[in-house]
């Protein structure tokens, strides 16, 4: 079971029930739950778009697009059934928050799900976890059946005529590709999870071809704690542009790793100094990723920034999925860019030539590098494959490599450089044999 | 009376099959939980699962097939009674994942995707499981474990051996 931490800092909006057994239903009753969706169904769609709007809230997932205007782009009449579909295919290395929304509070998906469904006129939700949170499945299939029981999902839910909302609820089975947002509606329909092309977006044509609103689950387990609170007060935690707060996962070298929660624009430097108590063993910090995986390196002396979507852009990187990465001194980034790339080349679903071929000559090419075979004309190399894979596929999983790629070379090119003069770390993370012993 | 005469399925999962399919506006949807749920049971995806969910879902055995391949943890060969998954991506790996990975090689004397002799556990090295900020974590089938050290890892994999661990299914 995940530990849950605290720190002072904390704002505690979309985590106030962690640690409350607010899996119950009855103790989620108590704890001001299922008021939203009725206010919502007392207040309409356009209350609640409106609310949405007002909140600032960006899409939890990492894109950062604005939640309420996102919603506001499924057409009103439709001649196909909309759908609501909410990604919980947590798979961004670094990323956990969601494992503890489904754990402790599996309620809040379920009332955000209907939420969205009244805002867009959908009666029919489906909730997709990722396939190893199998036991999370168990925590949420067992809150929607308590929620049916209740009378709050199937038809005339809170007894009201004509009001009906059903949830669906699965798994995914294994694979990365799947969290993004057209990979997953194939997924759901039974099929490879390899993406669409784009447009039409799923919010005119999606699931089974209906207008679709798919949202991650932090955002999703937002909304209703921002229509409980009002759009405007939600929006003030935040920082400019970026409404509330957010679950950062901080994990790594640190001495009190975890899911806390901050508000938007929290500084970096604190979230690891202050919150997360610092570098473990009070070693040097090198670098950090700062939202999972797919973001762009930072170095040391880069950490005095806000953590919101504009800022991070601003300081050359992105915000990402939340899940903050601390690499201390003793990493070395060869070593660090090349467990990226094996996890981005393991993951590519082979439909764009240049990500299926990209992420493997990277992988290759890193490995040969690593294992003290490379020269020089490498790192040209690493940087033209990976600019030449950037904005190039039909899914960002191609940028995803390619961008820390490029900031591991922008930002460490001398350590590249030194490897190659024989400088090694003390102690060497790699072992497994398939790593060092392929590919030159 | 399940949908299939002859299922290979228990009869609580065949039922559970016949309900699948009428949950979704699309049968086909059915198919990747099915897989799922075949693999608990049979302990592997085989020609006869295969066979017989492409009937329940009205689709060629290719099309099962072929989303079979895709999903990473779906396999057409048995694994241990216990399938050991340590992670090694980042967060995991700067917290000892392979100091774990070895010590469960050495342990259990199997390298990557290899089956003990007894048939009692099966050792992956696996991408990341959603659980970075208790790293160094592993799954033993859906089971998570975390903040893992080698002392720790012995202690489990004992408890699943004497027959003690517990098993999300």
């Amino acid at each position: 079971m995940p530990t849950l931490v605290s720190h002072p800092d904390e704002v505690k909006i979309i985590s106030r029930r962690f640690g409350a057994g607010a899996a119950d239903i009855e103790k989620y009753l108590e704890l001001d739950g299922y008021k939203a969706v009725q206010m919502a169904i007392e207040k309409g769609a356009e209350w609640v778009i409106n609310e949405m709007k007002i909140s600032g809230l960006r899409g939890r997932g990492g894109a950062g697009f604005p939640t309420g205007l996102k919603w506001s782009f499924v057409p009103k009449q439709s001649e196909k059934p909309k759908y609501v579909l909410v990604n919980g295919d947590e798979s961004e290395p670094g990323t956990c928050k969601d494992h503890v929304i489904f754990l402790h509070d599996p309620h809040s998906v379920i009332e955000g799900t209907m939420i969205a469904g009244l805002a867009i006129g959908a009666k029919m939700g489906f909730i997709y976890l990722r396939g190893e949170y199998r036991y999370l499945l168990k925590v949420v299939e067992k809150a929607v059946a308590d929620a049916y029981a209740k009378g709050f999902l199937g038809k005339n839910i809170f007894g009201k005529e004509g009001v009906d909302f059903d949830i669906v609820t699965q798994t995914g089975a294994g694979a990365y590709e799947v969290g993004e947002e057209s990979a997953l509606m194939e997924s759901l329909e039974g099929k490879r999870g390899v993406p669409r092309i784009k447009p039409p977006f799923p919010a005119v044509v999606g699931l089974y071809g209906g207008p679709t609103v798919i949202n991650n689950a932090e955002t999703i387990a937002s909304a209703p704690h921002i229509l409980l609170m009002g759009g405007e007060a939600y929006a003030k935690v935040g920082s400019e542009r970026n409404g509330g707060t957010r679950l950062f996962g901080i994990s790594g070298h640190v001495e009190r790793p975890g899911v806390y929660e901050l508000p938007m624009g929290y500084n970096l430097k604190k979230a690891i100094y202050e919150v997360a108590g610092g570098v473990k063993g009070g070693r040097k910090l090198k670098a950090v990723v700062p939202g999972g995986s797919s973001c762009p390196v930072l170095k040391a002396d880069e950490l005095d920034v806000g953590l919101d979507f504009d800022q991070m852009g601003k300081a050359g990187t992105m915000l990402g999925s939340g899940g903050i990465v601390v690499l201390d001194e003793t990493v070395s980034i060869v070593e660090f860019a090349l467990r990226t790339i094996k996890f981005y080349q393991h993951e590519s679903c082979g439909w764009c030539i240049p990500c299926r071929e990209g992420t493997d000559w990277l992988k290759k090419t890193l490995t040969r590098f690593y294992n003290g075979y490379g020269n020089k004309k490498d790192i040209a190399n690493i940087q033209y494959l990976a600019e030449n894979m950037m904005g190039r596929t039909f899914c960002p999983l191609g940028d995803a490599a390619a961008m820390p790629t490029l900031g591991f070379i922008k930002k460490f090119r001398e350590e590249f450089e030194e490897y190659l003069e024989g400088h090694r770390t003390e102690k060497a993370l790699i072992t497994t044999e398939e790593m060092i012993g392929a590919a030159h | 009376m399940s949908a299939v005469t002859n299922t290979i399925f228990s009869p609580e999962l065949a039922a559970r099959f016949d309900k699948l399919v009428t949950l979704y506006p699309v049968k086909r949807s059915a198919l990747i939980p099915m897989l799922l749920y075949a693999q608990d049971e049979v302990g592997y995806v085989s020609d006869a699962v295969v066979h017989e969910i492409a009937q329940r879902l009205d689709l060629f055995e290719l099309d099962v097939r072929n989303v079979l391949s895709y999903y990473s943890m779906l396999r057409t060969k048995p694994a241990g009674k216990y399938n050991v998954q340590v992670c090694t991506n980042i967060s995991c790996m700067l917290r000892g994942g392979y100091e774990i990975l070895d010590h469960c090689k050495a342990k259990l004397g199997i390298g990557h995707k290899e089956v003990t002799a007894d048939k009692l556990f099966s050792l992956e090295e696996v991408e990341c499981i959603g659980a970075c900020c208790w790293a160094p974590a592993m799954q033993v089938n859906y089971d998570f474990h975390e903040d893992l050290t080698p002392a720790k890892v012995d202690q489990i994999l004992d408890d699943y051996a004497a027959g003690r661990g517990k098993d999300v299914k």
